[in-house]
C-alpha cells in the first residue's frame, strides 16, 4: 500500500491533493457525486468581511488548454461561511481539514476575517489571498510589493489561531524578494500559483468577452509557469508550498512536487471532470511506482533543493 | 451518491438546417428521470477545449436508449462535435439543472410554448411530454429566416405552430414578441401554462407580457465552467432583491417570469 499521506504546519493531510479556492466552492455541490472525504483538505472560496456579488456576466472564457475566470470573489462574506458552509463541512466530514481563503479590500478586513474564520474547529490553516487579479481592490495591490505583502502578512499571522499560508501572484517581474518578505513577516508557507491576467476579444463585437475585460488565466496552458515558479520560491526558501497550476493528472502532481511543491491543489480540472481529484489520488501509486517508490515522502525528499 | 457523468455513444448525427446538427446519443443517461428543460454537459474530444459545452435536451427515448441534442455550430467545440463520427465515445454530465414544472398540468388543459432559433430543442421534449400527459399545446417559434427552420414536421404533430421570421420569408414577419402581440393578445386568459427559451430579447418579450401569469416559464442560457453550481460563473439576479444572485446552471436554467433580472 503506497503511503501518500504529507504533514505541513497545521496540516496533517492522508494525501497530498486538495481542490483549488473558487473552483469547488464550499464543497457542496461536488459532495453530491462523491465522498469529499477522499480529499488530502479542501481549500473553500475566497472568505471576505461582507458578502459579495461579484463581477457581471460573462465571467468566463475559454482559451486554448485553459481558461479566463473573472469571477470577482462572489461570496457570502464571512458570517454565512461561519454560521452555515464551515459547520455543514465539519457535520458531514468531520476528518476533512479546511483551509480558508481570505481576501479582503483592506488590511483591516483581512485582519478580521482571518482572526474569525481561524477559529472555526475545521480549519486547519489559512491561505492569504494577496493575489486575486478580478478585483479592483485588495489582491493583487498587496501581492506586487514585497512591503505590503509583508506588512499584511505580519498583521494576519499575529491574529490567526491557524498557520498562514500565502498565496503569491504570477504577475510580478521577481516573486523571490515577495516570497522572501513573506516568509520574514511569518508566514508558515506559500501557495503558489494564482492565475495569470489575460483576456480574450469577441471578433463580432471588438470587445473583450469577459464583462471585467480581464481574467484569470488558468488551466494546463500555466502549468509551465507554475513550475518554474514554485522552483524558483523553493530556491530561497525551505517553507512548504502547496502547488497548483494546470495539475490534471497524476504525472502533473508529481511534476509540481519535484519543483518543490509539498502539496498540490487541482484548480480548472475540476471542471473538465468533476471526478479530477479523486482520479488523481486513485492514479498516485501507480505514478510514484513508474519510479520504483511506495510513498510520496522518498519522491519529495528526492528533491534537489538549491539555495542561493 | 447521484450518479452524474456517463459515456454516450455517438450514433447518430445529420445536418437538418445550414449549420444546425441533430445528434443521437446512446447509453444509460436515457434511463434517468430527465425533466423537460434539463440539460447535458459535453466533454468537447479536445484535449485543448478545456470546458464542456451545455446543451437543452431535444428528445428523449428510454425504448432506444437514446437522447437527441439539437445545435448551432458557433465555433471550435461544435465544429469538433459536429466532425465527430458515429462511435465516438463523449463523457456526458447529465441531467443537470431544473426543468420546466409540468406536473402542475392535466389532460385537456392548454400551454403556450414560445422558442426562438438554438432555444427551440428543449422545447421539443418539453412539448412531447406536455402531449403524453393529454395537454393541448400551441407553439410560437422565431427564426431569422425560413431557411433556418429546423424540427417543422416533429412540431407541427404535436400541435399548431405559428412561425414569424425576421425577413418575412415564412410565417409572420417580425420578431416573437410582436407574433404573440398580433395573434396571442389573450394568452394570459387563454393558456393555463407558458414556457420560453431563446435569445435574450425573446425571453424579456415573454417576461414583460407574461410577469403576472402563475404558470410562465423561462429558460437563461450563460456562459458555463463547471455545470453544476461551483464555480459561480453563469450567474443572474433576483428580481426583487438584486443582492440576491442565483446560478443559471444550479437553481435554473428554468425560472419563473418576473423572478430574475434578464
Amino acid at each position: 500500500m503506497t503511503d501518500l499521506a504529507v504533514t505541513l504546519p497545521g496540516l496533517a493531510l492522508k494525501n497530498p491533493i486538495m481542490p483549488a479556492s473558487g473552483c469547488f466552492g464550499f464543497g457542496q455541490e461536488y459532495g453530491r457525486y462523491y465522498d469529499l472525504n477522499e480529499l488530502g483538505a479542501i481549500i473553500i472560496k475566497a472568505a471576505t468581511k461582507e458578502p459579495r456579488l461579484g463581477n457581471a456576466t460573462p465571467r468566463v472564457a475559454e482559451t486554448p488548454s485553459g481558461m479566463l475566470n473573472a469571477i470577482g470573489l462572489q461570496n457570502p462574506g464571512i458570517e454565512v461561511i461561519m454560521q452555515e458552509k464551515l459547520p455543514w463541512l465539519a457535520e458531514h466530514y468531520p476528518e476533512l481539514p479546511i483551509i480558508s481563503n481570505v481576501a479582503g479590500n483592506t488590511e483591516a478586513d483581512y485582519v478580521a476575517v482571518c482572526e474569525q474564520i481561524s477559529q472555526a474547529p475545521n480549519v486547519h490553516a489559512i491561505e492569504l489571498n494577496i493575489s486575486c487579479p478580478n478585483v479592483a481592490h485588495g489582491g493583487l495591490e498587496f501581492g506586487t510589493s514585497p512591503e505590503a505583502a509583508a506588512t499584511l502578512t505580519k498583521a494576519c499571522v499575529a491574529v490567526s489561531q491557524v498557520p498562514v499560508y500565502v498565496k503569491l501572484s504570477p504577475n510580478v517581474t521577481d516573486i523571490r524578494p515577495i516570497a522572501q518578505a513573506v516568509e520574514a513577516a511569518g508566514a508558515a508557507g506559500f501557495s503558489l500559483i494564482n492565475t495569470l491576467v489575460g483576456m480574450r476579444i469577441d471578433p463580432k463585437t471588438r470587445q473583450p468577452i469577459l464583462a471585467n475585460q480581464t481574467g484569470g488565466l488558468s488551466g494546463p496552458a500555466i502549468k509551465p509557469v507554475a513550475i518554474r515558479l514554485i522552483h524558483q520560491v523553493r530556491s530561497i526558501s525551505k517553507l512548504p508550498i502547496i502547488g497548483m497550476g494546470g495539475v490534471s493528472t497524476a504525472a502533473d502532481a508529481l511534476e509540481l512536487i519535484a519543483a518543490g511543491a509539498n502539496a498540490i491543489a487541482v484548480g480548472t480540472a475540476n471542471f473538465s471532470d468533476p471526478f479530477a481529484c479523486p482520479k488523481l489520488i486513485a492514479a498516485l501509486p501507480d505514478e510514484l511506482a513508474k519510479y520504483q517508490l511506495t510513498d510520496l515522502k522518498s519522491f519529495s525528499l528526492s528533491q534537489e533543493v538549491t539555495h542561493d | 451518491m447521484l450518479p452524474l457523468e456517463y459515456q454516450l455513444t455517438l450514433t447518430k448525427q445529420t445536418e437538418i438546417a445550414p449549420s444546425i446538427y441533430e445528434l443521437c446519443l446512446t447509453g444509460d443517461l436515457a434511463q434517468q428521470p430527465i425533466a423537460p428543460g434539463q440539460f447535458v454537459d459535453i466533454k468537447i474530444p479536445s484535449d485543448a477545449l478545456l470546458l464542456r459545452r451545455p446543451f437543452g435536451i431535444a428528445n428523449v427515448d428510454r425504448q432506444t436508449n437514446t437522447i437527441t441534442l439539437l445545435y448551432r455550430v458557433v465555433g471550435e467545440g461544435t465544429t469538433i462535435l459536429s466532425e465527430s463520427p458515429v462511435g465516438t465515445s463523449l463523457s456526458v454530465l447529465g441531467p443537470l439543472g431544473n426543468g420546466y414544472p409540468i406536473d402542475q398540468l392535466v389532460a385537456g388543459q392548454n400551454a403556450l410554448i414560445i422558442g426562438g432559433g438554438t432555444g427551440i430543442p428543449p422545447l421539443h421534449e418539453l412539448s412531447r411530454q406536455l402531449n403524453a400527459k393529454g395537454v393541448h399545446v400551441q407553439h410560437v417559434f422565431g427564426f431569422a429566416t425560413k431557411a433556418a427552420i429546423f424540427y417543422e414536421d416533429h412540431f407541427r404533430k404535436l400541435g399548431p405552430v405559428a412561425y414569424a421570421t425576421n425577413d418575412g420569408s415564412y410565417g409572420y414577419q417580425g420578431h416573437v414578441g410582436l407574433l404573440l402581440d398580433a395573434q396571442f393578445a389573450d394568452a394570459t386568459t387563454r393558456y393555463d401554462a407558458i414556457y420560453a427559451c431563446g435569445p435574450k430579447g425573446l425571453l424579456m418579450a415573454v417576461d414583460n407580457r407574461f410577469s403576472e401569469h402563475p404558470n410562465a416559464y423561462i429558460s437563461l442560457e450563460e456562459r458555463m465552467a463547471c455545470g453544476i453550481g461551483a464555480c459561480y460563473a453563469c450567474v443572474t439576479k433576483l428580481k426583487r432583491d438584486p443582492s440576491i444572485q442565483l446560478k443559471i446552471c444550479d437553481d435554473g436554467p428554468v425560472f419563473k417570469t418576473n423572478e430574475v433580472l434578464i
